[in-house]
């Protein structure tokens, strides 16, 4: 089983100035997993997945992409986040760019990779989202969920080993997250590993091979997902998923009385 | 016909003379302009360096030129420095001097300006993709502001020929000074003159300045 850990994080610690954000993270992330990353806003998820492409160096701690450590200012960095693909809250396409041109620019440049075998590659990946009309747009004249897909598309032409996904439903309105959700869960279909921050919990739970729990900038709670969310061990973790549902109040006479007189 | 002040356009060699005049100011922005566009990108993107001592020096170089009025700079360089430093300036080498120095500050901190107004994820996106800081630069950021720019720099072109009308008061015969020799010469004959005189030289720096305009706004709606 050890060969099989292809993202390793261990004794991972990252401080803002004074502010500890991350406080001892370990996680092996195994070929094919899918990691969905839960908890709080400010408990430090993003951070820990802008740590293992070297975004963020860490404070302390080592992350290691098969067996070869990622350091944010080395040599090596650029070669390591050719594997990592990373999709951001913001989508993040360069709005100077068709989308083709957007998909089509690190591989030839970056990987030097010949722009015919490139573009069949985007082709294929954009008719799958179904995006392939829209190859000769730009991306201010895409929808939220459009502009998503593609930037999915963008990191998936690198033909990455690992794709991290920060919170990437979470700017797109309603009636658009579903189609990005369902571009994530045929691809965790295929056997990509996958490490997702999400609000989403359904998805999350359709999704995960694991559910790791943050707070605090620790690991609270880490369960397979139908463990995690029908029996949640942690107080913590039964408190925040509290959050998520929602009962009926019913109102009071004596309140109605007097906002009826009010009015 | 004594009263008809049009006429003194066609006397002699006056239009001629106008448009030679044109020429002196033109000449002046334009060589100005094409100096302070690389000086002032370089010194944009100086503004950007995090060093406290590079920020301190281009701070005070950008807030002394924009407090100084351009009059004063002009005479400091022409009339100032021959007596400070015994170096003889021709007047339009002092315009072009200083016109330089303010294309190259306001150039500067319009460079700036487009180089922090692109988001810190576009950084971040072209890193995630494996880019190094050489290829984010080329591919990504330069292009973007590029975009920016070309319409700041053009509005920028467009005041910096309005202003050399200033390089009159440094005895440089430019447009205006020679429509004035013109109205001054036919004032008894011609008294109207002067409407006319100076609306040649409205029309003329709309001339010179319009198509550049217009060129920035194509250019903004191509790229949007």
């Amino acid at each position: 089983m050890e060969e099989s850990i292809q993202l390793q994080v261990s004794g991972l610690k990252k401080k803002f100035g004074a502010e500890t954000v991350l406080n001892g993270i370990d996680l092996d992330v195994h070929k094919g997993e899918v990691v969905v990353v839960l908890g709080p806003s400010g408990c430090g998820k993003s951070t820990l997945l802008r740590c293992m492409n070297g975004l963020e160096a860490p404070t302390e701690g080592i992350i290691c992409l098969d067996g070869a450590a990622i350091t944010s200012g080395g040599k090596n960095i650029t070669k390591q986040r050719q594997k990592i693909g990373m999709v951001f809250q913001s989508y993040d396409l360069f709005p100077h760019k068709n989308i083709l041109d957007n998909i089509t620019l690190a591989p030839v440049k970056v990987q030097k990779r010949a722009k015919g075998e490139v573009e069949q590659q985007a082709e294929k990946l954009l008719k799958r989202v179904g995006l392939w009309e829209k190859r000769k747009a730009y991306p201010r004249e895409l929808s939220g969920g459009q502009k998503q897909r593609v930037a999915i598309v963008r990191a998936l032409c690198m033909n990455p080993e690992v794709m991290l996904f920060d919170e990437v439903t979470a700017a797109l309105d309603p009636e658009m997250v579903r189609e990005v959700l369902d571009v994530m869960l045929e691809l965790a279909g295929q056997g990509m590993t996958m490490v997702i921050v999400t609000h989403e919990m359904q998805f999350a739970r359709a999704i995960a091979d694991r559910i790791l729990f943050l707070d605090g900038g620790g690991i609270v709670e880490e369960a397979p997902p139908e463990q995690f969310f029908t029996n949640p061990k942690t107080q913590r973790a039964k408190d925040f998923l509290q959050t998520f549902t929602y009962e009926k109040r019913n109102k009071i006479p004596s309140e109605i009385e007097s906002f009826e007189r009010r009015n | 016909m004594p009263d008809s002040g049009i006429n003194v356009l066609f006397l002699g060699k006056n239009f001629l003379r106008l448009l030679e005049g044109l020429w002196v100011t033109m000449r002046i922005s334009l060589i100005a302009v094409i100096l302070s566009i690389p000086l002032g990108i370089l010194f944009g993107m100086f503004m950007t360096l995090k060093n406290p001592i590079t920020r301190t020096l281009s701070r005070v170089y950008l807030e002394f030129i924009r407090i100084m009025p351009q009059l004063v700079l002009l005479f400091i360089a022409y009339f100032g420095v021959t007596r400070a430093f015994g170096w003889n300036l021709s007047a339009e080498l002092s315009a072009v001097l200083v016109f330089t120095l303010w294309g190259t500050a306001e150039m500067g901190d319009l460079v700036r300006g487009a180089l922090i107004s692109i988001p810190k994820h576009q950084y971040d996106s072209a890193a995630a993709l494996g880019m190094t800081k050489a290829q984010t630069f080329v591919f990504i950021i330069v292009p973007q502001t590029m975009r920016r720019l070309i319409p700041l720099t053009i509005n920028l072109t467009t005041r910096m020929i309005k202003t050399t009308s200033l390089v009159v008061l440094i005895g440089i015969t430019e447009v205006l000074k020679v429509g004035k020799q013109i109205i001054d010469a036919n004032r008894f004959d011609y008294p109207t003159a002067a409407l006319w005189v100076y609306g040649v030289i409205f029309a003329l720096y709309f001339l010179a300045c319009w198509p550049i305009s217009s060129l920035a706004k194509k250019l903004e709606q191509r790229w949007r």
